[in-house]
């Protein structure tokens, strides 16, 4: 058994851990959270540089053509780093889209230009409150244009493209929703910036008005593309998870070794280190969950579909658990705006909202565990 | 990344396999598959007497204590090859359950600390399961604080005398042997002031009276030493270096009681996918699933983290602290899922008769075994402070009693 990652792999994470902590340090990442800046755009040209944005893109359209072990591997730092650029949006969602259904052309068209940081991508996929459902896509596609109001588009407001989720059938089933692929700069799209409880990743509402539009996969297969896009987002989102969980729980640890209260560090009380070590905990189950899910994402097995729900809620477990005891640690300093604490608190917070909430991966793992045990 | 064995691996699972399928005692084996959550019971037949035979058959063969040097009574075999004897032996490593002691905890410390002459006399038959060992370390008055022991040894020539009273022994009644740890210097500080032995537990002025526990059942005992003799020859490690001698096999306790962890989420998926509630299938309903999910990840996460410990050991690598959350993790759960078994079976959860419809009395029976999950070999709360410690690095509690002299120690009742 090797459940573990290559040398390789652990090397291109310590190459981006160490790119990562002179290019994306705390007060860079604060730039953006001040909103002096919508992304970190020199960050981004360096990830473009580096590799890192094509990492998992085939060769034949501009990328590393690694795979996605090396993905995961850098996801986690991503998220150990806070990195305030449209990563996820970008490559998880828009790249593995196009990955999975588009055509030659488009791939031809879009992928190389996101391996080389020049186009951002996203999936315009919510209307408003709920979790991801065919019933809650009300936006119309009618042929190749697409009308209706997309919200929250996570950095809808800085994308070059999105891969937009549209219905076109009204039978009540999952064949009713195709996607479309939509250039974003061709005009057409009302672009409105939302306020967002984690500013380091900008949400936005778009307005589609007869937009121009080209079908990304065959019409009534969205719902089948989507629900693939999102497990795989999953597990990768789930490393940048456990990057900052992990991230978060070195925080707390480091400020109570530090932090003398009565007269001595006050980690070496109980009370703070049952915090801390239940941290730990978390952190660890998330990662042997993710570990799990990285295997079943690069060998696209058929256990994907439950390992990716099993590391994203393991994983929004954790860090929204390390985040929140990692304030509880720091005491009155990690309410400060200070103090990076509510950087993390943020992040994890907005992160479990982002493909779906708890409920949504609930019900899917329960879903999905079932049909193995009935098979 | 991939869960394949290497070919040596494959080679020697084969051969595991292979003999296994020819010698197991395939008699118990439906019954053992049943017998879940650490409680293991045969109906028609003493288990210590089924475990022996097996224990025996696989010494013959070679795959006792595997991992144990050949000439102790192993098969100088590597961790991983443990690991995948352990996995291809499935269901009858529950017959080994009374050698488990010995094998993970007083074997190893009698290979670190003992003669040539005791390693070769003790050690085969303890792989075998010839002859059973117990551990005696706990006491009424030292449970989590194991070093503030009562238990005095006093040197009488060429011997030792024993007077005091362990608890909470597994095994004790019928084990041949016990491992020892008892105070030998009541005058310096409390963790230098002790020293292990080992000990026939037929020696006279043993007496073994069994406790009932919480649960109803009896699987632990209270030992008590009047006057007992031990040779010094049975000593292990220095005089007064018994707390270093017993970190070998609290150490060891931890190695091997993460290592078939039962959480009851598998039972519970099962329960939860069959029990009918008035608005159908107790898994439909949301706040059950949610309840589920936490559970599964929570198992599968276990699960993942052991594999991602057997990597390290087929990498020849030593593993990480992860498996220290193994039992943290699990006995909570356990007692968590019970719980809300208990509740879903609304009034008739409070029966817990075996011949109830309704998951015959299982949860019932967890629920009242649970509370021992989260004290056995370690508390909750000591597991946590050896996460933050040896883990995470923070420092130790501040100890009022370190560098004061055992016999200057408040207490109570001494």
């Amino acid at each position: 058994m090797n459940f573990d990652f290559s040398d390789d792999q652990k090397q291109m994470r310590d190459a981006a851990r160490k790119f990562l902590s002179e290019q994306c340090s705390p007060k860079a990442v604060r730039v953006v959270l001040d909103g002096k800046a919508p992304y970190d755009k020199a960050l981004w040209k360096g990830l473009a540089e580096m590799g890192f944005l094509g990492v998992a893109i085939p060769e034949e359209f501009g990328g590393a053509g690694a795979g996605h072990l090396e993905l995961c591997v850098i996801a986690e730092e991503m998220g150990r780093a806070n990195a305030p650029v449209p990563f996820s949006s970008t490559v998880y969602l828009a790249a593995e889209a196009l990955l999975i259904a588009g055509s030659d052309a488009q791939k031809q068209k879009w992928l190389p230009k996101v391996a080389s940081g020049e186009a951002i991508g996203t999936l315009a996929l919510f209307e408003g409150s709920g979790n991801p459902s065919p019933k809650a896509i009300k936006l119309a596609a009618s042929g190749v244009t697409l009308s209706g109001v997309k919200k929250p588009v996570a950095d809808g407001a800085i994308a070059d493209f999105a891969v937009v989720a549209a219905r076109t059938g009204s039978s009540g089933r999952e064949s009713d929703i195709s996607l479309f692929l939509v250039d974003l700069k061709a005009g057409g799209v009302e672009v409105k910036e939302l306020t967002n409880i984690d500013p380091t990743r900008g949400q936005a509402e778009l307005t589609f008005t007869n937009t121009k539009a080209e079908p990304l996969g065959a019409t009534g297969e969205g719902w089948s593309i989507l629900t693939q896009v999102l497990d795989r987002a999953a597990v990768l989102l789930a490393f940048e998870q456990v990057g900052g969980a992990d991230r978060a729980l070195e925080m707390g640890r480091d400020y109570a070794l530090d932090r003398i209260a009565f007269g001595r560090p006050i980690g070496s009380f109980q009370a703070v280190k049952h915090i801390l070590a239940d941290m730990y905990v978390s952190a660890t189950l998330a990662r042997s969950n993710c570990y799990y899910g990285a295997w079943a994402l690069s060998t696209n097995a058929g256990e994907l579909p439950e390992a990716a729900a099993a590391a994203r809620i393991s994983a929004t477990q954790a860090f929204q658990h390390c985040a929140k005891n990692n304030i509880q640690v720091h005491g009155g300093m990690g309410f400060t705006w200070e103090f990076d604490c509510h950087m993390y608190y943020r992040r994890a917070n907005a992160t479990a909202l982002a493909l779906g909430s708890m409920s949504y991966w609930e019900d899917a793992l329960i879903d999905r565990m079932r049909k193995k045990n009935a098979a | 990344m991939n869960f394949d064995d290497t070919p040596q691996e494959a080679e020697f699972r084969a051969t595991a396999r292979k003999w296994i399928a020819a010698n197991a005692p395939k008699e118990f084996e439906e019954e053992l598959s049943k017998s879940s959550l650490g409680r293991i019971r045969l109906a028609q037949h003493d288990m210590v007497e089924v475990g022996k035979a097996w224990q025996k058959k696989k010494a013959e063969g070679g795959w006792a204590c595997l991992h144990w040097p050949k000439e102790y009574g192993g098969r100088g075999a590597t961790p991983i090859e443990k690991v995948i004897w352990q996995q291809e032996e499935g269901v009858y490593g529950k017959l080994t359950q009374p050698f488990q002691i010995g094998e993970g905890m007083c074997g190893p410390t009698v290979m670190a600390f003992g003669t040539e002459e005791a390693k070769r006399r003790y050690l085969p038959k303890l792989a075998s399961g010839e002859e059973i060992w117990c551990q005696l370390f706990s006491e009424p008055s030292a449970g989590s604080d194991v070093a503030g022991l009562r238990t005095r040894a006093e040197k009488k020539g060429d011997n030792w005398v024993v007077n005091g009273q362990k608890i909470w022994t597994s095994g004790a009644h019928y084990s041949d042997y016990g491992l020892l740890i008892a105070r030998t210097d009541p005058n310096v500080p409390k963790h230098k002031g002790l020293t292990m032995f080992f000990l026939s537990m037929k020696s006279p002025g043993v007496e073994i009276r069994p406790i009932k526990q919480a649960n109803g059942m009896q699987e632990f005992n209270e030992v008590y030493f009047t006057d007992v003799v031990i040779p010094d020859s049975q000593r292990l490690g220095a005089v007064g270096d018994g707390w270093n001698v017993s970190l070998t096999t609290l150490m060891n306790e931890r190695m091997s009681i993460g290592a078939r962890l039962a959480t009851g989420f598998p039972e519970m998926f099962e329960f939860c996918s069959n029990f009918m509630t008035e608005d159908g299938p107790a898994i439909d309903d949301r706040a059950t699933r949610s309840k589920l999910a936490g559970w599964a990840v929570k198992a599968s996460g276990l699960k993942y983290t052991s594999y991602r410990t057997i990597s390290a050991l087929s990498k020849g690598e030593r593993p990480g602290p992860e498996n220290s959350i193994g039992k943290l993790v699990s006995g909570t759960m356990l007692q968590d899922i019970a719980t809300y078994a208990m509740d879903l079976e609304g009034a008739a959860g409070v029966l817990s008769g075996q011949s109830e419809e309704v998951a015959s009395g299982q949860f019932q029976q967890m629920l009242l075994s649970s509370p021992s999950m989260r004290i056995a070999g370690g508390t909750d709360e000591i597991l946590r402070n050896i996460i933050a410690e040896r883990v995470l690095g923070l420092p130790g509690d501040i100890r009022v009693d370190k560098d004061v002299p055992y016999n200057k120690i408040p207490t109570k009742g001494r």
